[in-house]
């Protein structure tokens, strides 16, 4: 399966191939404008939705803040009801410790209700390697793994590929991994519905082992809790007789009563319905209800790497409703699969480059795959302010700096590629705390502007592929203002006409505001 | 060094700049300020909101009184040609006294292939929420394990009235988060082709909830 991200390309050269497949684009389109709309509606349907999300926030930032607490508590808690809990730092870790619980069963196969994590961990990889046959039951997961591709999205991994499409995987490769796909199937969702009813069935009727992640983890009672539509994590949390829940150490709240606000906004948000078809919550094990044995690992695998930066730890409430996703001008254009991660659209590009580090031309790119028009802040339903880390993780790109890498404190150098920037700001820095020279080149560049490129040359041709060049008009405004003002007293306090403007300090310090004259 | 204490030294350095101490307790911390519950209803009319909730996600919606239930009970079991029923352990025995049909008891032991081969499943519940159109069972004994509303294809629950709550609120407070919950809206359904919602994948492709009262 090429369900790997190893050697992405940098997110501008994914994306170019992406915007140029056509039936992609109109996959996409379609998708993310019904449910845009259907969003839109289910969220107006509730008066107190700003309350909502601001409480969703609230809870979470305080639970980041006590996140040590929290998961002492939690891991009493579990180990009160009759579960297991395992830490894992990492990814390897993390997949040593499953694929170890999953041999002491003696089972070869295991079933899989989608989770996010199990996929950034590339679990189902991990598992093969030791003989172990995962096998993904979501639809949309199915249809990833039968068509031997790789999620695109957070709510639907599938949406890039059309009914057509569907069928034609189905019928192709169900054969391959157990019961084939009914003789002429057609491609109405009802029907390939149907066909992974009957494909998934014989599976989970003999499933030993479930595995599945969670969307919140009570700290209070040791409960967790999977959000679902279609069944089978249902099939998978209660048929098997063993269950292991692969879980990000920033799902957790503090307490039951805690469910209120987010089984609120999590349906409305992500499938845009008043309540998922299924939700199932359960605390450790139950005698003759459910899995015999259950095991909980909690996976860090860069999540304190990004508690540790004080901007970008809002990204840890994130919930996984992929609304952001939906309304991203680039995501509807570029598709998931460009972003380079399980987390694709505007939380994965603030999430990825924190959990993986910026190191990577994938990574250090993902922070500029978006116009910062903001419309995924709106929509956020814990309302992390992507725009805001998005800049914030760009000036960690170009100027580099001090950040947190598996634990350790390190400095990060500037990143390639931005040497050109550097160096028109450092030169702009200068000729703006030279008012002479600024003057003489404003007038040197209005006197030859018939002669100007329409690109630019070099390296900063890419600028300019995408952008026009700002027209230099034909006086500086420092001219034109001493010519039709100059005679009269000054509008501008403190800039004596034709004396030379008195700015010694640099724009910092006036932006700080200690200019004093403004 | 374990990952536990890797993980929770990793935690606490990241949070350095965080000040420790001296806390509002987790029940000031938190803004809560939003409704308990939308709009002001009746029990009456909280009941009808839950009716058309549940039509609304393709749930079959019949309302009786207690009187009448075995009666509604027999009929739809009648009507969807099942030949044998799976019975909750604590079930009330009224529910199903107008019907001939076979009666399977779940037993502990009784697999997931048994099990699929049941045509339905009759159960109580725990709670059901108006606002947003959903049951919640909690593994009582007239609701039996989790196993049993999942695998048979046609699923019927009553609900009496006394057990309808306006809001996921109210809901949350009334439940024992303790006990196994399996919160249903409407049945099993997929928006995984085109965004396209499908109802009918791996649980009960039928719902059909009888409110008494």
């Amino acid at each position: 399966m090429s369900g790997t991200f190893v050697g992405m390309p940098a997110f501008p050269e994914a994306a170019r191939e992406a915007v140029r497949d056509t039936t992609l684009r109109g996959n996409l389109r379609h998708a993310t404008h019904t449910i845009r709309a259907k969003r839109a509606t289910a969220v107006a349907e509730v008066s107190d939705w700003a309350q909502l999300r601001e409480a969703g926030k609230q809870i979470k930032d305080h639970t980041l803040r006590h996140l040590d607490e929290y998961l002492v508590r939690l891991e009493e808690a579990v180990t009160a009801a009759g579960g297991t809990v395992h830490w894992a730092a990492d990814a390897a870790e993390a997949n040593r410790i499953v694929t170890a619980l999953v041999e002491e069963t003696g089972e070869s196969e295991v079933v899989k209700v989608k989770s996010m994590a199990t996929q950034e961990i590339e679990l189902n990889e991990a598992l093969e390697a030791a003989g172990i046959r995962a096998y993904e039951t979501d639809l949309a997961e199915l249809i990833v793994q039968l068509g031997r591709d790789r999620p695109s999205h957070i709510l639907v991994p599938a949406i890039h590929r059309n009914r057509g499409e569907i069928r034609e995987i189905f019928a192709r490769e169900m054969g391959e991994w157990g019961r084939p796909a009914p003789e002429g199937l057609t491609d109405t969702p009802a029907e390939l519905a149907e066909a992974a009813r009957l494909h998934l069935r014989e599976k989970f009727l003999r499933a030993k082992v479930g595995i599945s992640g969670a969307n919140f983890m009570v700290a209070e009672t040791g409960t967790l809790v999977v959000v679902e539509s279609e069944g089978n994590g249902r099939m998978c949390l209660t048929l098997p007789e063993t269950l292991i829940s692969v879980v990000g150490i920033e799902k957790i709240v503090p307490t039951w009563r805690d469910l209120e606000v987010f089984l609120q906004t999590l349906p409305r948000s992500s499938t845009a319905e008043r309540m998922n078809p299924y939700t199932s919550t359960w605390t450790g094990t139950t005698d003759e209800d459910g899995p015999r044995a259950f095991h909980l690992v909690l996976l860090d695998n860069g999540r304190t790497d990004t508690l540790a930066d004080e901007v970008g730890r809002q990204a840890l409430r994130c919930i996984r409703c992929s609304a952001c996703l939906n309304v991203c001008p680039v995501y509807e254009r570029a598709g998931g699969h460009a972003y380079g991660s399980v987390y694709p659209g505007p939380i994965g590009a603030i999430l990825s480059p924190q959990l993986r580090g910026t190191g990577s031309e994938i990574d250090a790119s993902l922070p500029y795959a978006s116009s910062l028009c903001g419309a995924c802040y709106e929509v956020c339903p814990v309302a992390i302010d992507i725009p805001e880390v998005l800049v914030h993780l760009r000036e960690r790109v170009v100027e580099g700096g001090r950040a947190v890498r598996d634990g350790n404190k390190v400095v990060l150098r500037p990143a390639k590629g931005h040497a050109a920037e550097r160096a028109a700001m450092r030169a702009a820095r200068w000729a703006f705390s030279h008012p002479g020279a600024l003057r003489t080149g404003q007038r040197l560049a209005s006197r030859t502007r018939r002669l100007h490129p329409r690109t630019l040359p070099g390296p900063g041709r890419a600028w300019s592929g995408t952008r026009d060049l700002p027209a230099v008009p034909a006086e500086p405004f420092r001219d034109w203002w001493r010519r039709t003002h100059g005679g009269g007293g000054s509008a501008l306090p403190g800039t004596a006409p034709g004396a030379g403007t008195p700015v010694r300090d640099d724009a910092a310090d006036r932006a700080g505001g200690r200019g004093g004259d403004r | 060094m374990n990952g536990r204490e890797r993980i929770l030294g990793r935690v606490r350095r990241a949070l350095a700049d965080v000040p420790r101490g001296d806390e509002t307790p987790y029940e000031r911390a938190v803004a809560r300020d939003y409704l308990r519950e939308h709009g002001d209803r009746t029990p009456a009319q909280t009941l009808d909101l839950l009716a058309e909730n549940l039509a609304d996600y393709r749930a079959v919606v019949h309302r009786t009184d207690a009187g009448h239930l075995a009666e509604v009970v027999a009929g739809l079991l009648a009507s969807r040609g099942s030949s044998s029923v799976l019975v909750p352990p604590g079930l009330d025995g009224s529910w199903l006294a107008g019907s001939g049909v076979r009666r399977v008891v779940d037993r502990a032991e009784s697999t997931p292939h048994e099990l699929d081969r049941v045509d339905s499943v009759v159960t109580a519940c725990a709670v059901a929420v108006a606002e947003t159109g959903t049951i919640v069972l909690d593994g009582s004994p007239d609701q039996g394990r989790r196993r049993i509303t999942l695998v048979p294809d046609h699923h019927i629950c009553v609900v009496r009235a006394a057990q309808v709550v306006p809001s996921v609120p109210y809901a949350l407070e009334r439940l024992d988060p303790a006990r196994p919950l399996t919160w249903i809206s409407g049945p099993s359904a997929t928006s995984d082709i085109e965004l396209d919602r499908v109802e009918g994948v791996h649980g009960p492709r039928v719902l059909e909830v009888v409110l008494v009262g």
